[in-house]
């Protein structure tokens, strides 16, 4: 299955607080007031631009900084589907798998495309297709292959612990 | 077989195997689960597994730190809804409002001890290893499957060792040290890496000087850092605890992913410009520079030496910026006003706040408006960082930051006298 996604392309070491800023951390709960502050300091018209179903490009060390996940759920409750980058944040690359997003390393990829471009993810071939070249997706191990199938950390657990 | 580093002997440990090498993926039990006023959010997490009660509450730590006391009714009601869920679920090891920033707290309370694991849902767990322990920054989802598991997944990562040697130059802290660091480096320098201090400097760093270190290793992208633990680490936990512990160190023969080497015998003051910690430069090339705010805390930069060397900065001085302090802890505090070091501060004209993480991150009191420069002790100067995109933030050791308070731009300390 192919699917074909709108990117949004930033550039090198853009941290959490950029993303989602501290001082919305501990007041804002729903979704949608998550959403509502998504890159505000860095992109103010992403919110309004955004599309379900968009992905992320991006150049090296994308979420570096906090710890908070807010960070991926900002994006995921925009829409974004899937983050391509050179190179993640240790802690958000994590988050986005415990969220069920899948983060995609992909060196030289925020120069290949441009915002509003289009990106081909392949699904049943593995590969990602950007700016007329297709490249092979990094494989992920059985264990991290499991979190995001089940849609992240949290329904995976929900629906281990509702078996027993 | 070449010998194993502390984070491969660590994991192992925690993950209850005889042996581990970078890569591996281990299924590990931490000592020690942190969260902090995120903690509400967390427990929301939680009740969607679906488990009634908290696999083992002896494991949790939960401190007050981030905004406290409550600046507003949304951040009180936050608090109000931990307090219920620490008394509902038995949660003893509870640090209120006031306590502290919690890797100080949990440092001065010896609830981690070497050769132990904390995962925390703070970025800078990874402070911890400054008593030879392993820390790490998780997300709150983690955090929510380790109260109802008590596992998480690991990759075991590589190591990058740092090798400090000589001793610092007078007027020259831990925190040029970790600025060099990471502005040789750069932001991602760490990154998917852990990071093991060692060389001839480690021993000279005061108790307070030490947790700088690695608790600015999170500005680097590494996953955890590790300062092998000396004697001084042992009677400082001592004074602290009764509880036993065996101290871990790597192997003379451990395979090491890189190996770098810095001499900080002639190290001057550095600054970091806004908006990257790793924007580093000589003190002189930002000289000059107007602030209006001076800010001197957080689990960086808010220990007692840090009160010290304010004092002995701006004692007998006026001040032409404010100059914000913030205690890391109450304990600080105590210990500010015992040796006199706080009656320095308020005569200078000294603005001080709750024990806590004060303006770090713009969810506290001490925000500036647009346009005003600070330069704070703090690990962070990213873009908006302290609330506002227009605030400039200029990262600093604690002469610097009092001296540029003294004169209402950044200033040498050596010039004040």
């Amino acid at each position: 299955m192919q699917t074909t996604h709108t990117c949004h392309v930033y550039g090198d070491d853009v941290n959490t607080d950029l993303i989602f800023a501290g001082k919305y951390t501990y007041t804002l709960r729903s979704q949608e007031e998550i959403a509502a502050h998504a890159l505000e300091d860095l992109d103010p018209d992403f919110v309004q631009r955004v599309q379900p179903g968009d992905i992320i490009v991006a150049g090296r060390n994308w979420g570096c900084g906090s710890s908070r996940e807010q960070a991926v759920t900002a994006l995921k409750w925009s829409g974004i589907r899937a983050i391509i980058a050179e190179s993640f944040g240790g802690l958000y690359f994590r988050n986005c798998i415990n969220q069920g997003i899948r983060p995609i390393v992909l060196a030289g990829a925020s120069a290949l495309v441009r915002t509003g471009d289009t990106v081909t993810l392949d699904h049943a071939a593995q590969t990602v297709t950007l700016g007329g070249q297709t490249f092979a997706l990094p494989p992920l191990s059985p264990s991290v292959q499991a979190i995001l199938d089940a849609g992240g950390l949290i329904p995976m657990l929900k629906a281990r612990y509702a078996k027993t | 077989m070449t010998g194993f580093t502390f984070v491969e002997k660590v994991l192992a440990q925690a993950a209850g195997v005889t042996q581990a090498r970078a890569g591996d993926v281990l299924d590990i039990r931490p000592h020690r689960i942190l969260s902090h006023d995120n903690t509400a959010a967390i427990r929301k997490l939680f009740e969607q597994i679906g488990v009634p009660r908290i696999a083992d509450p002896e494991r949790l730590i939960i401190t007050l730190d981030h905004a406290a006391p409550a600046p507003t009714t949304l951040h009180a009601q936050n608090h109000a809804e931990i307090r219920e869920w620490v008394q509902l679920q038995g949660i003893r090891h509870f640090f209120e409002v006031g306590r502290g920033i919690c890797h100080q707290v949990i440092s001065e309370e010896a609830l981690v001890l070497p050769a132990e694991v904390i995962l925390g849902a703070d970025s800078h767990t990874t402070h911890f290893g400054w008593l030879g322990a392993f820390g790490m920054g998780i997300g709150r989802s983690e955090v929510a499957a380790l109260w109802a598991t008590g596992e998480l997944w690991l990759a075991v990562p590589k190591t990058l060792r740092i090798v400090l040697n000589g001793a610092l130059p007078e007027g020259v802290t831990a925190k040029d040290i970790a600025l060099k660091i990471i502005g040789t480096l750069g932001v991602d320098g760490g990154a998917y890496r852990a990071i093991e201090f060692s060389g001839t400097t480690l021993a000279r760093l005061s108790l307070d000087e030490r947790p700088v270190l690695p608790n600015m290793m999170a500005e680097f992208g590494a996953m955890s850092a590790y300062m092998p633990p000396d004697e001084v680490v042992f009677d400082y936990l001592r004074q602290r605890t009764t509880r036993p512990f065996t101290p871990l160190y790597p192997d003379a023969d451990a395979t090491y992913d890189e190996t770098v080497t810095f001499d900080v015998s002639a190290l001057e003051p550095l600054v970091a410009l806004p908006h990257q910690p790793d924007n580093v430069v000589p003190l002189s090339e930002a000289y000059g520079q107007p602030i209006q705010q001076a800010f001197v805390g957080t689990c960086t930069g808010g220990r007692y030496e840090d009160l010290a060397m304010v004092a002995q900065v701006v004692r007998g001085k006026r001040l032409k910026a404010r100059l914000l302090v913030v205690p890391a802890s109450a304990q600080v505090l105590q210990r500010a006003i015992a040796t006199g070091v706080l009656a320095d501060l308020l005569e200078a004209g000294v603005t001080l706040g709750t024990a806590g993480c004060g303006a770090c991150m713009g969810n506290h009191m001490g925000v500036p408006a647009p346009h005003e420069a600070t330069i704070s002790t703090g690990s962070r100067n990213f873009k908006g960082r302290m609330g506002t995109t227009d605030a400039p933030i200029y990262l600093a050791n604690p002469y610097v930051v009092a001296a540029s308070a003294v004169t209402g731009c950044i200033t040498h300390p050596a010039d004040l006298v």
